[in-house]
């Protein structure tokens, strides 16, 4: 412990920004935080913000039931082009969980204290996203009311799920990944329900977080029980981290198609995800911190950061773009080299050029530290790196998929408006869930922000 | 400060924790065992029939061939449904004029044909053909369980995928000589009641059904078993 | 995004109503009327385009068959992801038998009944296939010279026209319906005062007559009413081929040609191989059989000189883009060439070229060569073709002439002309329209239509359709289907042929033969006897009545012969041995072939040309044909005007502009489709679109160009072309035609020369390095009892499509409409992709029939995740509907994209009509279902069965995939791979089988035998040339 201080000040005292602002004691910040879900009014910002957003999600709902009634037919899929914006966003929402997990997982094993003020939010946005993402494989089948066939079980058809294929390994990712979320987020929240429950003055307000806290009293034994299941799912959570994107990069490589046909996809996946990750989790922590007044606990040393493992995962991608052709180029399969030929050259170059912008150019912005301590530039880059890492699945399953192997069969996708309004409508749920997390439950972790308070070293020695 | 729950709820708690996990299981047991139910499989339901035709009487009772009425069952995959004509074949000249046969003779007069209820009923993707089951040695009742003995027609197997391939991965099981298919009193061999085939007696099913399998030249079951045997 | 604004285009291809037409039409119109809206009747795109899209289904992606309820209701469960049913209930469902049935008659069991569907004034001999008195499949007559087994898209898609729910249920008086007797009686009264005045007001109104029956009938009337006139008029007519033979012979022969002899073909502008000419399914066959390397016979050559990209083009070893007049001085120099005098001769640039080396090859071939002109070149250059095949020795030996198949071999221009001249005179009473669609496809210059409503106090139209002729008649008579009649024809070398009905008439409907008995005294006679009186009075004319006959004391008259012994084996074999014309002695007249042309071209020519597919439009209602890839361009739905890309680069002209075209005073609309291949300053028009009442398919397709068509030049002549500035989306289902990218030629179509290919036949496998059969991480299937296999002859397939519609028609595949088309969502099992080779301004094309590939290494069958296509012990990929929950993995893994998938409900449920016509063996595939060829899975299954009850292997001969069995060139052949003796194994034994995309590991069933070509050696290659 006395180590983990060295490093505190070392860092300090090199400029950088602290972990938490000093001068807040046990009670201070547990005001501050539990006070926002409390007592703070509802603020009209807040309230239009939810109401846009589950606008947007009442779209979707419409969306879907339109698909439900018509068929697929109604997007913009087509022979050659079978999967569209559904997949796209599949791959582009799960990518987006994995930052949370990461945060809260592995950064916990790496005993990196700074992750303490934004793990809770991050693992909300997680869960949110990896929900958002779920709704495609199902929404994008032909027959979505049969998507149970997917799992294995005792039928009177005496038959199996076909387990060579790739999408009923990401059957089980996805479901295990969600599972093991939702219980770290909700064990992480036990304590800070104990306390909303105890601090709460309505009546409902106390049954309800009392329900939810499961009857925590906070003693040595619950915490000695809590902190070794708590570093348990950390460590289960961990390799899923890495296993989830893995599993969705192979419903690509996995197939002949050039483009896809590639083996290098599963660590570019994974740093995309977190890319992405990371940038979604900037998008919320900057109007956060910035409309709930919490720069003191989510300071500029998180953005910076944030910023940087961005910077990190965002060349891997980048040289992910780079050895693709070259392997292309190596292997000297003309099918392959059409392809990458083709992303640059062909009807699609415009969306290869602003994928190479959004994702590699611009984050290099990143190099400067001014820009990395600015929430506003951060803002902006992180913006722009996650509608890059859209585009980059939408290169990846459109401009593979539209001219294969035959020319005779090659051909175009155009997304209808009701891709459109599935993507945006999955947005809008995403946001409004989020929103409404701010509002019922502590943002940010209560209890584990106190363990980075000078007096909270002897307590977690014991 | 007051207690918000009651110290019951601990055990209410724990309660519910595990009573979901059970009933989540209970419900998933239910729903496969309703899925094979006579419920959804009509198994062992007798349909309503515009006449009620009894097999027990005409089968069991006058021993009438199954091949009388169901003349394209050898050669086609359609085992054929008899028209009123094979009706007043008989009935021409006898229960002239029982009233239970005025839908047949009313049908007979106009033209118009009687409509029965199908019994036994496969989905439309399903494409069964009788002709070459026969031909290998499957038993009508096989399939069709004790139709002599049956006064009204129902479906006695589930007629479900997994009831079919019970049979197609191991036709052995169920096979007999052809001069028996027609036979509804057959029993498969025993100890005391052996079955001949070419001259030889066997006294238990799997000597003979391999037998038969060689004899017959069935396809392997891995022909028998492919998709496109009852699909396309 | 960008194709939603496409699509929106195509919805109002911006044609504005012209009040001057609706006037003119509302002038025309009385009574009670079919037409709902001023804009109907101006024939408004915009409106046309919601017409169709009632039909098919699922055209549109928004609110389509749209109830606000369902969808609400659906909107609230939706988040329970619409019905759960695992449980699968079956409903309960009736079964109905026979009171008496039928003795050949084993329920479950097809049976199988010849017959001949009459087009274009000849007859196509069929073998219907029938389940439980349904006609479901038309196949070729494999007993009949005709057709030997093959068949054509026309009679292939006649099943969908016997039971389309929009032809003319009933006979109708000012669109009202009446009873048939209704009609007799009210023209009794007309007969009455005709036959005072001998017939002088009565006029019949025919197609081309082949059925001799109806011939006869058509003399008799005339013989009743000596001054009654009969016209016939067929927009596709003969004409020009009969012209040529009266200035050649001095009389109306029918030429046929000996194709398996001609060692050198030169096609003047003639599509023989493609079935809108008479006789090409038995030509394609024969020509075929002269195209393999490996048979003994030396391979032909065909040169092909035309005005516009055909097909047969596309098969010649050299082709040669040509205007109409150059063409016609080209012939000219040919025909000189070998010895014919003909002045006029010319020929520049390529045809120059061409010549010494063309007219050599013909003269070494003196005997064994043919000319065929096109037949809708111009009388000259069919007395030319007769000319120059008699200067060659060609006569008796490739050539042959024969009596007219037709009953009456008229100039039909002429005979429509003299009636409407009648008309105008106020000569016609009664007007009897048998078959045919006058108003719409006469030249719009005849006024035919008006003319008629004005002048002709009684008008009866006797048709499939209540068409625009209908509109335009008080009485129209439903006509029975060539499948519900009795009736008679004859094939394009004369062989007499019995029509026989597979299923009662489904509104009785009437036949012509019916319809005319009334004008012949013969009164409400059945066809079924008039035909048999026909041929019972021509037995007798055939042998003398004997008196010791007269014993046998039949129906009266009493029959001199045994007639049932002649009429059951006819009926039965679907034609009468025997009957096919002799060959004749034709003697030539000194021909006078005129100066030839003279002067310099138009700046810009028009071809006319009937559509391949929808033909001069009476097929326009028939979903099959609309959305069948037209040949070469691959267009469906519409008839797009063919431009060089040469001549559209001048006029700046894309695909899908609009453009005026002006002949005379006369203009029409038309949306360009650009064309690699067509000559300069030469478009190309389909005749047969732009239909105002054709039916809910049908109408409001294409544009109509018989608005601007002429009598005097039918099928050439000058137009004047303007950009309009609008657009009108045209629906292709290729992507590029081409085997090139920008990184170099991809191997799809393999070819080579004959010589190249006899010098070292290795040098088609060296376009591909097959990987080892070990090199694959998965599990190499063995196949111990068939596996069956395909091989496509490229060489042979002269890319006519009958594959396809016999595939569609087997396998109960569905229309998906001209949007969906567009999106690239047409759901053909088979398709055959066109591609070009060298240079835009005459390119080869290769045609390649693609079905699936059943590749024994197969990436679709391992990424399905319900295991919803998998591997047969055969060898097949079975595809399992109802297994499929429709994820499209598997067409995205599949390297030749054979897969169609259900993006909606495609399938019309509803319709009784169409459950009657599909195949009982397959299953009819719903929404959110993936798809694709089985080969013919319910075949081989049927044929094992078959051949398993009586203990033995399937025969060769007793399993035809569909593609095959329609296939007139027979390029396609499928068996067992594991009998060596099957020809299957043995074409794929030979250097010329390779595997398309082999080198993916995928081991595909379906393998290709290369495209050779012939080429002439002293002609540049068809590649580099111009």
């Amino acid at each position: 412990m006395e180590q983990k201080d060295r490093v505190e000040e070392i860092s300090v005292r090199h400029g950088r920004p602290p972990v938490m602002a000093p001068g807040y004691t046990f009670a201070t910040i547990t005001d501050k935080i539990s006070s926002i879900v409390l007592t703070r009014p509802v603020s009209l910002g807040w309230l239009m913000g939810v109401g846009f957003a589950s606008l947007w999600a009442f779209i979707l709902l419409f969306a879907v039931s339109y698909l439900f009634y018509q068929g697929v037919g109604i997007w913009g899929v087509n022979i050659p082009i079978g999967w569209g914006f559904a997949i796209v966003s599949f791959v582009w929402w799960v990518g987006i969980g994995h930052a949370g997990t990461l945060i809260s997982a592995i950064l916990l094993l790496l005993r990196q204290s700074w992750r303490n003020s934004i793990n809770r939010f991050a693992e909300a946005m997680t869960l949110f996203a990896v929900a958002c993402a779920g709704m495609f494989p199902i929404l994008h089948l032909g027959r979505p009311w049969l998507a149970y066939w997917l799992f294995p079980y005792p039928n009177t058809m005496n038959v199996w799920p076909q387990f060579r294929s790739p999408l009923v390994w990401d059957v089980f990712a996805v479901s295990t990944y969600f599972t093991v979320s939702a219980l770290f987020w909700y064990q992480g929240l036990i304590p800070d329900l104990a306390t909303l429950r105890d601090r709460a003055v309505n009546r409902y307000a106390r049954t309800i977080y009392g329900f939810l806290a499961m009857g925590w009293r906070g003693s040595a034994r619950h915490w000695k029980r809590y902190h070794t299941a708590y570093l348990l799912l950390a460590g289960l959570a961990t390799p899923l981290v890495l296993s989830v994107h893995t599993v969705v990069s192979f419903d690509f490589t996995i197939a002949v198609v050039p483009g896809w046909h590639s083996t290098i996809f599963p660590p570019f996946f994974v740093a995309g995800a977190i890319y992405s990750g990371f940038a979604m989790v900037l998008i919320l922590a900057i109007p956060i911190r910035h409309f709930y007044g919490l720069e003191d606990f989510v300071t500029i040393r998180h953005l910076e950061n944030s910023g940087m493992i961005m910077l990190a995962t965002g060349l891997i991608v980048a040289y992910g773009y780079i050895m693709e052709p070259f392997m292309a180029w190596l292997g000297g399969n003309k099918y392959d080299l059409y392809q990458f030929w083709d992303r640059a050259h062909g009807p699609y170059w415009w969306v290869f050029l602003s994928l190479i912008t959004m994702n590699v150019v611009i984050p290099q912005l990143l190099w400067i530290p001014k820009m990395r301590r600015k929430p506003g530039w951060l803002f902006l880059i992180s913006l722009d790196v996650l509608i890059g890492m859209w585009i980059e699945r939408f290169v990846i399953v459109v401009i593979s998929l539209h001219r294969d192997f035959l020319t005779s069969s090659w051909g175009m996708y155009y997304p209808t408006r009701w891709d459109w309004f599935t993507l945006l409508g999955t947005v809008g749920f995403f946001f409004m869930c989020m929103l409404l997390f701010l509002r019922v439950l502590p943002m940010i972790s209560i209890f584990e922000l106190r363990e980075l308070l000078p007096e909270a070293e002897v307590k977690v020695e014991s | 400060m007051a207690q918000i729950f009651h110290r019951s709820t601990n055990t209410i708690s724990r309660f519910t924790i595990f009573g979901t996990l059970v009933v989540t299981a209970v419900g998933l047991w239910a729903a496969l065992q309703l899925e094979r139910s006579p419920y959804t499989t009509f198994a062992g339901v007798a349909r309503p029939q515009p006449v009620p035709f009894s097999h027990a009487h005409h089968v069991g009772g006058l021993g009438i061939d199954c091949r009388y009425c169901h003349t394209s069952v050898e050669v086609s995959s359609f085992a054929g449904i008899p028209p009123t004509k094979t009706c007043m074949n008989c009935h021409s000249q006898i229960w002239t004029n029982a009233p239970m046969l005025e839908p047949v003779r009313q049908s007979f007069q106009t033209g118009r044909s009687l409509v029965w209820s199908r019994v036994n009923d496969l989905p439309d993707f399903v494409y069964f053909d009788h002709s070459i089951h026969i031909n290998k040695g499957v038993g009508c009742d096989t399939c069709h369980g004790p139709v002599d003995r049956m006064p009204l027609m129902y479906n006695y197997a589930s007629l479900q995928m997994e009831w079919c391939l019970d049979c197609h991965r191991r036709p052995e099981k169920y096979l007999r000589p052809r001069d028996q298919v027609f036979n509804m009193r057959y029993q498969q061999p025993k100890e005391f009641q052996p079955v001949e085939f070419n001259g030889k007696k066997y006294t238990d099913q799997d000597a003979l059904g391999r037998e038969l399998v060689k004899a017959y030249h069935l396809r392997t079951v891995e022909d028998i078993t492919s998709c496109n045997t009852c699909h396309r | 995004m960008g194709a939603e604004e496409k699509a929106h285009h195509a919805v109002c291809p911006g044609k504005k109503h012209n009040l001057e037409e609706i006037r003119e039409k509302l002038a025309s119109e009385d009574g009670p009327r079919y037409w709902r809206s001023l804009e109907e009747l101006a024939g408004d795109p915009a409106f046309q385009e919601q017409v169709k899209r009632e039909f098919p289904r699922g055209a549109s992606e928004w609110l389509e068959g749209f109830s606000r309820r369902g969808f609400l209701q659906l909107m609230g469960a939706s988040l329970a992801l619409a019905g759960l049913t695992s449980c699968t209930k079956q409903p309960l469902e009736p079964i109905v038998p026979y009171v008496k049935q039928p003795e050949e008659m084993v329920p479950g069991r097809p049976l199988f009944f010849a017959t001949a569907m009459e087009m274009g004034g000849h007859a196509r001999p069929l073998l219907v296939e029938s389940h439980m008195g349904r006609p479901t499949k038309v196949e070729g007559n494999p007993d009949h010279p005709a057709s030997l087994g093959g068949s054509d898209i026309f009679s292939q898609a006649s099943v969908l026209e016997l039971y389309d729910p929009d032809r003319s249920p009933a006979v109708a008086y000012q669109g009202e319906i009446r009873s048939y007797a209704a009609f007799l009686g009210a023209m009794q009264s007309q007969l009455a005062a005709q036959r005072l005045a001998q017939g002088a007001g009565l006029r019949f109104l025919t197609r081309t007559v082949v059925s001799p029956t109806l011939g006869d009938q058509l003399k008799t009337a005339l013989q009743v009413f000596p001054k009654a006139k009969w016209h016939q008029y067929e927009a596709a007519n003969r004409d020009n081929a009969r012209a040529g033979a009266m200035m050649a012979f001095g009389e109306p022969l029918e030429t046929q040609y000996r194709l398996a002899e001609a060692d050198v073909i030169l096609s003047l502008d003639a599509d023989f191989l493609y079935p809108t000419f008479p006789g090409a399914v038995r030509y394609a066959r024969d020509w075929a059989s002269r195209r393999r390397p490996e048979s003994s016979r030396a391979m032909s050559r065909l040169y092909v000189a035309e005005t516009t990209y055909t097909a047969t083009g596309g098969k010649a070893d050299h082709r040669l883009p040509l205007r109409q007049m150059e063409l016609e001085q080209f012939a000219r120099a040919v025909a000189q060439g070998v010895g014919v005098n003909a002045a006029g001769a010319t020929a520049k640039g390529m045809a120059g070229t061409w010549l010494p080396a063309l007219v050599k090859d013909l003269q070494q071939h003196k005997g064994n060569c043919v000319v065929i002109p096109g037949e809708y070149q111009p009388p000259v250059m069919h007395a030319l073709a007769h000319a120059m095949n008699a200067a060659l020795g060609n006569v008796g030996r490739t050539v042959f002439y024969t009596e007219a198949v037709a009953a009456n071999p008229v100039d039909q221009n002429q005979s429509v002309s003299e009636l409407v001249e009648d008309m105008k005179a106020g000569q016609v009473q009664v007007l009897v329209i048998l078959g045919g669609n006058p108003v719409y496809d006469t030249p719009a210059e005849l006024g035919f239509g008006l003319i008629m409503k004005e002048k002709v106090p009684l008008r009866v139209h006797h048709g499939l359709y209540q068409d625009e002729t209908a509109q335009f008649c008080q009485w129209h008579i439903n006509a029975a289907h060539y499948l519900e009649a009795w009736g008679d024809t004859r094939a394009y070398d004369g062989t007499a042929t019995i029509v026989q009905p597979l299923i009662a008439p489904l509104y009785n409907g009437k036949t012509d033969t019916e319809v005319l008995a009334i004008f012949t005294g013969q009164g409400e006679t059945k066809a079924y006897d008039i035909v048999r009186a026909y041929w019972q009075r021509q037995l007798q004319k055939q042998a003398p009545a004997t008196p010791a006959a007269r014993g046998k004391g039949k129906a009266a008259p009493p029959p001199a012969v045994d007639f049932e012994g002649f009429w059951r084996p006819a009926v039965h074999d679907g034609f009468i041995s025997g009957t096919a014309f002799q060959p004749r002695q034709a003697q030539l007249k000194s021909i006078d072939f005129g100066p030839g042309p003279q002067g310099s071209p138009p700046a810009l020519e028009i071809n006319f040309r009937p559509d391949p597919s929808v033909f001069d439009g009476r097929f326009s209602n028939n979903a099959w044909l609309q959305e069948l890839p037209k040949p070469v361009n691959k267009l469906t739905w519409d008839n797009g005007l063919l431009v060089g890309v040469e001549t559209a680069r001048q006029m700046g002209l894309k695909v899908n502009d609009v453009v005026e075209l002006k002949i005379g005073n006369r203009t029409q609309q038309a949306a360009v489709w650009v064309q690699a291949g067509q000559p300069a300053n030469v478009v190309t028009g389909f005749l047969g679109y732009g239909r105002r009442f054709a039916g809910r398919t049908g109408t409001g397709f294409g544009f109509d160009l018989y608005r601007i068509r002429t009598m005097k030049e039918p099928w050439s002549t000058a137009v004047e072309m303007r950009k309009t500035g609008d657009t009108y989306l045209l629906a292709s289902t290729q992507g590029q035609q081409s085997m090139d990218t920008q990184l170099g030629t991809r191997d799809l179509v393999i070819s080579a020369t004959a010589s190249e290919y006899g010098k070292d036949p290795g040098i088609i496998l060296r376009h591909h390095e097959t990987p080892a059969k070990d090199e694959t991480l998965y599990y190499n299937y063995e196949y111990k009892s068939y596996a069956w296999g395909m091989s496509i002859d490229l060489s042979a397939c002269v890319g006519c499509n009958a594959c396809i519609l016999a595939c569609q028609s087997e396998n109960n595949i569905a229309v998906v409409g001209k949007d969906q088309v567009n999106k690239g969502r047409h759901m053909h099992w088979i398709r055959v992709d066109t591609y070009y080779e060298g240079d835009r301004d005459n390119p080869k094309a290769y045609f390649q029939p693609v079905p699936c590939m059943q590749c024994e290494n197969a990436p679709c069958e391992y990424v399905c995740p319900v295991g919803a296509t998998v591997h047969s012990s055969e060898g097949l990929n079975d595809m399992v509907y109802n297994r499929c929950v429709g994820t499209r993995y598997c067409s995205n893994n599949c390297p030749y994209k054979v897969r169609r998938f259900n993006f909606m409900l495609w399938q019309d449920w509803n319709t009784p009509q169409f459950k009657m016509m599909r195949n009982p063996e397959v299953s009819v595939r719903s929404r959110g279902v993936m798809e694709k060829c089985t080969y013919c899975v319910q075949r081989i299954t049927q044929a094992r069965i078959d051949s398993e009850r009586e203990d033995r292997k399937v025969r060769e001969a007793d399993l035809l995939t569909a593609c095959q069995q329609a296939c007139p060139a027979d390029a396609i052949v499928f068996g067992d791979l594991n009998n060596a003796e099957n020809r299957v194994s043995k074409l794929k034994s030979t250097a010329r089988n390779y595997g398309l995309l082999a080198d993916l590991n995928t081991r595909p069933r379906t393998t290709y035998l290369a495209a050779i070509n012939n080429p002439n050696p002293e002609l540049p290659a068809p590649a580099e040339q111009n």
